[in-house]
């Protein structure tokens, strides 16, 4: 379809709706049914349940996680199974701890001290990558000494290395699997999304019982949230392989280990080196969580940091975690790329000098390691450069002045906002009886969503009520709402100045993709500061947290609508506000939609911080779940009813994106949409141009 | 199957220089570890790992154990940053051998020691834990009156917040503790809701905010605890605790018991008979002492090793009790 | 490009006899669930296409189609799109399984050999070139070319050298090392056919494969084909939407419309005397007369025919046949097999070239 159609189509769809939207008398109608109904059955049926109290669920799920624990030595399901586990996982871990982080002998240095350690992976990035991202990564790895968080950042990066390695091995052969087999790709994707929606809290306390706590189990939890991403875009990768090579490749006689060796896994490469990096950055942004059973590393700093409220020290190993996620991340990226500029450099003298060069960085990084293991200041990180201390002073100094400045305004408009918007709304969702609210919420995922969404949505609100939560459940959903419009808004504001001006967009970008790796348990304190322990807190951090993700789908949904179509509306005299409105959004509808699916996902991703600061409900009864043994029932609870929320929410949003585009293949949306935005940035450039158009069709 | 294509190749080949010069690595230790005399660290002693919370009393416990156990015993002490179930939990799995500072816990306690018998109780610290209900200083100051939990309808219109509605708001922290709170509120017939913070981050930093910007605030805290140093709360009476007033959760109208601190050990970390396990059951203080470091370690900056040295240094004879 | 024609229409001609490369039988291709009872089901085998469409909501793409393809011809499948003229072509080796009928191939039954007999068949006997080329974008021309064969198991050095006999052949020597998104469009489809040709293969099947190409591309690309075709002499399995590329390279044709054969034949016999209003509509804009024979404008032999006057085989294509005619006081005598069948004169042949369009 010619852009030309889209727009012809587009604006016909766009005054259609002005004049009869198809679903706005029934919403109406819905609307006004659930205001009478919350006025006359006010707090009647509403399924409340006190923030102490629990259901006999609740401590059913209690007796279970004491029987895992009283059992734990005794039932040969731990003592062969998940002790095995455990030992694999940890004898791993401890090799990579031993490597770069310390031994368990004399002066418990590392086999690398931090001289060694810097020249090899630098030597690393420039073999797998160029010398760009050599010099990056030396850059990033001297900055972990100079911050004074060497061994921290070490013990990260070596479990962040030992849940990458499992996340790929457990990963990409699943997604093979479900790439290849539709039957097996809608067994895995309820799974996929269920370990990806739970919050870890959940399962961090019951997984320290099974594999006691320590980097094992640390680092089992992290590949239970990094291993999705790779698993969904390596079954994304082998999927999208474009039928006609498959097809090509069949007519010459390939057999099954042929067609998926020699085609489908080196066309997919692209979308399972995206997976990679997804799965790095979700095990990156494990590292805090992780400390909590005992993980060492930069989650730890972040952690005390929070608990003395020290702003300062928690920012530097945050920036340290941020660091350490972008050189993890453009590395990755330019190995991709490197294969094929190797395979196609014409020029046989570059090839030489390179490997000339490679065999000369060999030798000085033996020459490093040698000295890092011989010499005690290649082996220590010289204390005497720390520049970490200092950095966490002028943060702190910054954050206080923010806090002293602004408190007094932002308290109160915490209160007018929580007073006039987010109180009234929660009202009308845990005040009404419940089955009207869930009549209101099947009804607005039939109009949007359809029939499936709609059956989808039933089930998990069942779940819900069973699991005796629905006050809670509705409490957050109304945060989580609340959070997605304004992330929406901020979006459109943000995304659509980013998606018309590359310029823009260059200056805005770094600070997005640095929100979302920056650990959100830095910025807690400082907005407890500002705006006090409370609901509006907990959307506000979620809002942070989310944006960016909105942010830059619709920045690249705007800057992706035709020139030729811009262009157009230019020549009949449109003004930038009209082009805006009639024909850069309309035409960036799918990523609007899109924008608001992942909105809602990441907003729901920190319904567990909320609770830390203020958010209550379904946040809260997670946290307490972590900390107090006898609310761990409702703690699990709590996590099911957030994955139940999450998947109703992301099924009607996603079948809504459908229904309105009407394009083959939304179900992928998500998945597609990551790899369109790992593809855009910038390091992929030269990898897209590279591409045949068969791949970009 | 051929796999010819360069790149591949490429990969294989730096896959096995990487693997071959990390088994060369680990195949033989840093001489550096290896020159030096490790016969100190690795004496009869052996490793004892210690739970860690966050609070300065415990840090202030912690301290001055492992300063001890290191230099005048040679163990190694290893730290572990652990909330207080996690830190259980270590127990039970052996990940832990010792909590310093423990603050009642009874379900963790029946859990552990009585039913699964895998810890045991390793004697008083000596210190006192106080939970109760505070309010900012200026707070006191301007309504001396507010110390008394009478006087708490009073005022409640004014502790009101968008997140209490119509009541005041009693602000609760971390979710590590089994409050009373709620209960209390009912029972007492105060017109409070009790809001739940989430986090201990979240209630030192709503005091913080309350005594600097001078707003009403009243919730849940304890001592001791290091921000008492920065911001002397001030404690809120309440009907005093009497044994078994504290029985029937729901009906609880009295104030939190005092906790007398404990430690906890593994049972065989206790019947291992080595020195480290015996100073952690002769491990005996006042508070004043642990105030004391607790002073150098918050308001003197200090690191948490070099207020232990100092407090060492200056009471020798309670430390060679300990050792005997 | 008419010399090794193989005359009639016979379809019945029996399968598996030496002439013969591919011989089709009742072949039916329905998508759906359920396909195969609608066509074991005498009644529904009845319908329509559309009829059945309607009926179960299967979409039937090839339906009771039967021929056979005679070695070394050039076999054209011809329809618009949704004929089902893709779907047939790729039943020949089951990349399309069917769902009823035969095929044979030189007395081999494709629809019921095993796995690795079929991969056989594909590696050595029967290669494909497609519309989108489906070259792997990672390896470079040689190693694409040579790809059939790596996957046979031939060592990396004599796969090399016949790629690049192939290459050669097709005229991309000296790109062995670009990719294929450095080539154009028309170079993309050479490498196709390089791979197609590397495993010397006895039956060449073509999709559409020059539809996507610029027009002069296309013609420079189809007398590539017409050019390998007399130097090797393969059977070719043609399918294109375009009636001229059919004509021009096509021994014998087959219009294919709703998944049926309309009429089979050659090229003139498809000009000359379309079996329906579907064909004749299909050949209304070709040039009659560079596609017809003598033999479609004879005329009765006059009795007053000198007969020393010029003759021509009834094969010589009109407009090919004009300077003889034109220039022959007389009308020219037209032979078939040595017997003269008729009489062509000027009136004949101007009446074809000028009149065509009034068809």
């Amino acid at each position: 379809m010619s852009a030309g159609d889209l727009l012809q189509r587009d604006s016909k769809a766009v005054t259609i709706r002005r004049r009869i939207p198809r679903w706005a008398y029934p919403l109406a109608i819905v609307i006004v049914a659930w205001l009478i109904g919350w006025r006359i059955f006010n707090n009647m049926l509403n399924l409340p349940l006190q923030t102490a109290q629990t259901t006999p669920f609740h401590l059913w799920l209690d007796q279970v996680n004491n029987w895992v624990g009283d059992n734990r030595d005794s039932s040969p399901v731990f003592v062969y199974f998940f002790d095995a586990i455990r030992d694999i996982v940890g004898w791993l871990a401890s090799m990579f701890t031993q490597i770069f982080v310390h031994t368990d002998v004399g002066l418990q240095l590392p086999e690398i001290g931090w001289l060694g350690v810097i020249v090899l992976v630098t030597w690393i990035a420039w073999l797998i990558g160029n010398y760009k991202v050599a010099i990056l990564t030396a850059a990033g790895f001297l900055t972990f000494g100079l911050l004074g968080l060497w061994t921290e950042s070490m013990a990260t990066f070596a479990l962040t290395l030992t849940a990458v390695f499992f996340s790929l091995l457990i990963g990409i052969p699943v997604g093979v699997a479900a790439g290849l087999s539709p039957r097996v790709e809608r067994l895995v994707t309820p799974v996929l999304d269920f370990m990806q929606i739970l919050p870890s809290f959940v399962y961090l306390a019951p997984l320290a019982l099974v594999f006691s706590i320590g980097p094992a189990s640390a680092v089992i939890a992290t590949v239970i949230y990094a291993a999705p991403p790779v698993t969904r875009l390596t079954a994304h990768g082998i999927r999208t392989v474009p039928a006609t090579v498959a097809e090509a490749a069949d007519s010459l006689g390939v057999s099954r280990s042929q067609r998926l060796w020699t085609v489908l896994l080196p066309l997919a490469r692209r979308s399972i080196v995206v997976g990679i990096n997804q799965s790095v950055m979700a095990a990156l942004s494990m590292v805090t969580i992780a400390a909590l059973i005992a993980a060492p590393g930069l989650g730890v700093p972040v952690l005390q940091g929070l608990q003395s409220l020290n702003v300062g020290v928690a920012f530097v190993a945050g920036l340290a975690i941020v660091i350490l996620a972008i050189v993890l991340d453009r590395v990755t990226t330019a190995a991709s790329t490197r294969a094929e500029v190797a395979a196609r450099s014409t020029s046989a003298g570059r090839k030489r000098a390179r490997r000339v060069g490679l065999i000369i960085g060999l030798a000085i990084t033996a020459i490093a390691i040698y000295l890092s293991r011989t010499v005690l200041w290649a082996a220590q990180f010289p204390t005497e450069v720390n520049f970490g201390d200092w950095l966490a002073e002028v943060i702190n100094g910054f954050s206080t002045w923010v806090q002293h400045t602004f408190s007094l305004v932002t308290i109160n408009l915490n209160e007018v906002f929580t007073v006039w918007i987010l109180n009234p709304f929660q009202a009308m969702l845990t005040e009404t009886p419940f089955i009207l609210v869930a009549l209101v919420i099947l009804t607005v995922a039939l109009l949007f969503g359809g029939i499936r969404a709609t059956i989808v949505s039933a089930l998990c609100l069942t779940v819900i009520i069973a699991v005796g939560l629905w006050e809670d459940s509705m409490i957050t959903l109304a945060s989580t709402i609340i959070a997605t419009i304004v992330t929406m808004a901020l979006g459109i504001v943000v995304g659509v100045a980013m998606g018309r001006s590359t310029r823009i967009d260059r200056l805005i970008r770094p600070g997005l993709d640095a929100a979302q790796t920056m650990p959100s348990f830095v910025y807690l304190v400082p907005f407890l500061g500002l705006f006090g322990p409370s609901r509006f807190t907990a959307i506000a951090a979620a809002i942070i947290y989310a944006a960016p993700v909105a942010i830059k789908i619709i920045a690249d949904g705007v800057s992706a609508v035709s020139k030729n179509t811009v262009e157009a509306a230019e020549s009949t005299g449109s003004n930038p506000w009209q082009i805006i409105t009639k024909v850069q959004l309309p035409m960036s509808r799918k990523s609007l939609t899109l924008a608001t699916n992942q909105g809602l996902i990441y907003v729901l991703a920190m319904v567990v911080i909320g609770g830390l600061i203020g958010g209550g409900a379904l946040g809260y009864d997670v946290v307490a779940g972590f900390s107090q043994i006898s609310l761990f029932g409702k703690g699990l609870a709590a996590g099911v009813a957030i994955v139940m929320l999450g998947i109703m929410l992301d099924r009607i949003t996603q079948a809504a994106a459908q229904r309105n585009m009407r394009t083959p293949g939304a179900s992928e949306v998500n998945t597609a949409h990551q790899h369109h935005q790992r593809t855009k940035k910038g390091t992929n450039h030269e990898i897209d141009k590279r591409q045949p158009a068969a791949l970009l069709q | 199957m051929r796999l010819t294509s360069a790149s591949r190749r490429r990969y294989f080949s730096s896959a096995a220089i990487l693997a071959a010069s990390m088994l060369l690595i680990t195949g033989c230790s840093s001489s550096l570890n290896t020159s030096a005399n490790s016969s100190d660290s690795t004496s009869k002693c052996g490793t004892v790992k210690l739970a860690m919370s966050d609070w300065v009393g415990y840090t202030a416990n912690a301290a001055v154990y492992t300063y001890v156990a290191q230099k005048r015993l040679g163990c190694t002490v290893k730290q572990l940053p652990l909330t207080e179930q996690v830190g259980w939990q270590g127990l039970g799995d052996g990940t832990v051998d010792a909590i310093i500072e423990n603050w009642g816990h009874e379900d963790l306690a029946k859990k552990y020691i009585t039913d699964q018998k895998v810890a045991e109780d390793a004697g008083l610290t000596g210190n006192i834990g106080k939970i109760g209900w505070y309010v900012p200083p200026w707070l006191a100051k301007a309504h001396p009156d507010i110390l008394d939990w009478n006087n708490l309808n009073k005022y409640a219109d004014n502790f009101k917040t968008p997140e209490s509605g119509g009541q005041g708001q009693f602000l609760d922290g971390d979710p590590a503790f089994v409050t009373n709170d709620a209960a209390l509120v009912t029972n007492l017939k105060l017109n409070f809701k009790v809001v739940y913070s989430g986090s201990e981050a979240a209630l030192i930093q709503a005091f913080r905010t309350a005594e600097t910007n001078k707003t009403w605030m009243i919730g849940y805290f304890y001592s001791p605890q290091w921000f008492l140093a920065e911001v002397p709360l001030k404690n809120v009476s309440l009907p005093k605790w009497t044994e078994g007033c504290d029985a029937v959760a729901s009906a609880v109208a009295c104030d939190y018991p005092v906790y007398h601190l404990n430690k906890v050990m593994t049972v065989k970390f206790a019947q291992s008979n080595k020195p480290a396990a015996d100073l952690l059951k002769a491990f005996h203080w006042t508070d004043a002492d642990q105030d004391t470091v607790a002073k150098y370690i918050t308001a003197d900056k200090m690191t948490p090793a070099a207020a232990a040295q100092k407090w060492v240094d200056a009471n020798k004879s309670k430390v060679d009790a300990w050792l005997k | 490009m008419s010399t090794t024609a193989v005359a009639g229409t016979d379809t019945e001609s029996a399968a598996g006899s030496l002439d013969v490369d591919f011989s089709i039988r009742n072949l039916w291709k329905v998508f759906g669930s359920d396909a195969a009872k609608i066509v074991a089901d005498p009644a529904m085998a009845q319908l329509s296409a559309d009829e059945i469409l309607e009926k179960t909501g299967c979409v039937t793409a090839v339906r009771n189609v039967s021929f056979d393809v005679a070695r070394g011809e050039v076999f054209v499948i011809m329809g618009l799109s949704g004929s089902g003229k893709s779907t047939l072509v790729r039943c020949f080796t089951r990349l399309i399984e069917p769902t009823a009928g035969q095929v044979m191939m030189r007395g081999q039954d494709i629809l019921n050999l095993g796995a690795s007999e079929l991969r056989e068949v594909r590696r050595r006997k029967v290669s494909m070139v497609f519309q989108h080329f489906g070259l792997l974008p990672f390896r470079s021309v040689i190693d694409n070319a040579a790809f059939g064969l790596e996957i046979r198991g031939i060592g990396k050095a004599a796969r090399h050298a016949r790629a690049h006999e192939v290459i050669e052949l097709v005229g991309l020597h000296g790109y062995e090392d670009r990719f294929p998104d450095q080539l154009s469009g028309g170079m993309q489809q050479r490498v196709g056919l390089a791979r197609a040709l590397a495993s010397d293969p006895d039956v060449l099947l073509f999709d559409e494969p020059f539809s996507a190409l610029d027009p002069l591309i296309r013609r420079d690309m189809q007398a590539e084909v017409i050019r390998l075709h007399r130097d090797m002499g393969k059977t070719m399995v043609f399918v294109t939407h375009d009636l001229t590329e059919a004509l021009k390279l096509g021994d014998r044709i087959v219009i294919m419309g709703h998944g049926e054969m309309v009429q089979i034949g050659t090229g003139d016999e498809l000009v000359g005397a379309p079996a329906n209003d579907y064909v004749a509509d299909f050949v209304s804009d070709v040039s009659r007369s560079q596609v017809l024979t003598l033999k479609w404008v004879v005329t009765p032999v006059p009795d007053d025919l000198p007969g020393d006057g010029p003759s021509l085989p009834a094969t010589t294509v009109i407009v090919d046949a004009i300077p003889t005619v034109l220039g022959s006081p007389v009308p020219v005598r037209v032979v078939d097999n040595g017997v003269t069948i008729g009489v062509v004169d000027r009136d004949a042949i101007l009446r074809e070239v000028a009149g065509e369009k009034s068809f």
